[in-house]
């Protein structure tokens, strides 16, 4: 917990690393000032685009002692605003999850380079990325906590499966391999309550240690300040459940 | 974006975004959240034109109300400049691409 009379600082910018194939893309960065070791974060930005929201989660992040890495997974998409570039991406049906695995598991080893990174690393997502930070704790190696934030479409039907996101990620529960935290809004579309609740009940029967937590009065994107969805006491509490999920998992 | 419900269709025309007017060659049609309509879930439609890159984009976001009465707009108009043998349907002669003031 923060106190007033102490000292505390943070860089944050945008850096290159190398990603799915070894390409490299960019990615923006925050991380506090200090020798560390700090554990580390990932963060995922939702399908509508790399934008500033992320840039101040990851700060966020930062704040709170984390080394956090945001992956520009539209980077092989083009360069415009985060608008124009989400919606070609939106066009195209969204990012491959075989790609944005890739960038997700180069951000986790770029993280792990760093000299002030301690050993342990976790994954943060909202929406599409909800998902994509679940798809990551069963497909890759090496995350120690996984927060999905209302994880759109982890529950896909069969009509529901495209070239790009060809499995549903409930279908890889067995291969979740670290803590995971769901946060969740009852008046949700994508996922409704009742696709959380298969997706809790699929985490349950592979033994796996998870904590949900839903929320009355709340829909999709409640955490976003920019939008309407806002909902300022369940963001604050939700953020409260985050923040002690990381701080049990990954300190 | 949580559907990922979106359709591409090639058409042909010009939009503007800026000062510039540019062709535009794909149609996105999409339902799913817009970036500024305070909906979660909206008719999306970009006109675009792919060769120009990202920012060659003229957007609307409709209600769905909206998008049905825009639908049935459309389809009256052209029944009516049918109906009166006003219809020009025909290739329009393509320009020199030009990049939008947005691209």
């Amino acid at each position: 917990m923060y106190q007033t009379n102490q000292y505390e600082g943070m860089i944050a910018e945008t850096v290159s690393m190398r990603g799915h194939n070894g390409d490299v893309i960019n990615a923006y960065v925050a991380r506090p000032l200090g020798a560390g070791p700090f554990p580390g974060m990932v963060v995922i930005h939702h399908a509508p685009g790399w934008d500033e929201w992320y840039r101040e989660c990851a700060r966020r992040f930062a704040h709170h002692g984390y080394v956090s890495i945001s992956p520009n997974l539209y980077f092989r998409d083009g360069h415009g605003t985060p608008e124009d570039v989400g919606a070609k991406v939106r066009a195209a049906g969204g990012a491959p999850d075989a790609r944005v695995l890739g960038d997700l598991d180069g951000a986790n080893a770029w993280l792990r380079s760093l000299p002030y990174v301690s050993r342990k690393v976790g994954i943060f997502g909202t929406c599409s990325g909800g998902r994509q930070a679940f798809l990551a704790g069963c497909r890759l190696k090496g995350l120690d906590a996984v927060i999905e934030c209302w994880g759109g479409r982890v529950v896909q039907s069969k009509e529901e499966l495209t070239p790009n996101q060809p499995v549903a990620p409930i279908d890889y529960t067995k291969d979740l391999s670290c803590p995971i935290i769901g946060i969740f809004g009852n008046e949700d579309k994508s996922p409704t309550p009742e696709q959380v609740n298969a997706h809790e009940a699929e985490l349950k029967k592979h033994g796996k240690q998870y904590e949900f937590h839903r929320y009355e009065g709340a829909g999709h994107g409640f955490f976003y300040y920019d939008r309407p969805a806002y909902r300022q006491e369940q963001a604050v509490d939700g953020w409260k459940k985050v923040l002690a999920f990381t701080e049990k998992t990954l300190r | 974006m949580c559907t990922m419900i979106a359709h591409q269709v090639r058409i042909q025309g010009r939009g503007k975004s800026g000062p510039e007017w540019f062709e535009v060659h794909e149609a996105n049609v999409s339902y799913d959240h817009p970036y500024d309509l305070p909906l979660e879930h909206a008719l999306n439609i970009d006109f675009v034109n792919e060769t120009l890159g990202p920012g060659a984009r003229v957007a609307v976001e409709l209600s769905v109300d909206a998008a049905r009465q825009l639908v049935k707009t459309i389809e009256a108009v052209l029944a009516q400049a049918d109906q009166r043998g006003v219809l020009e349907d025909r290739p329009v002669a393509a320009e020199p691409a030009r990049s939008p003031s947005v691209a």
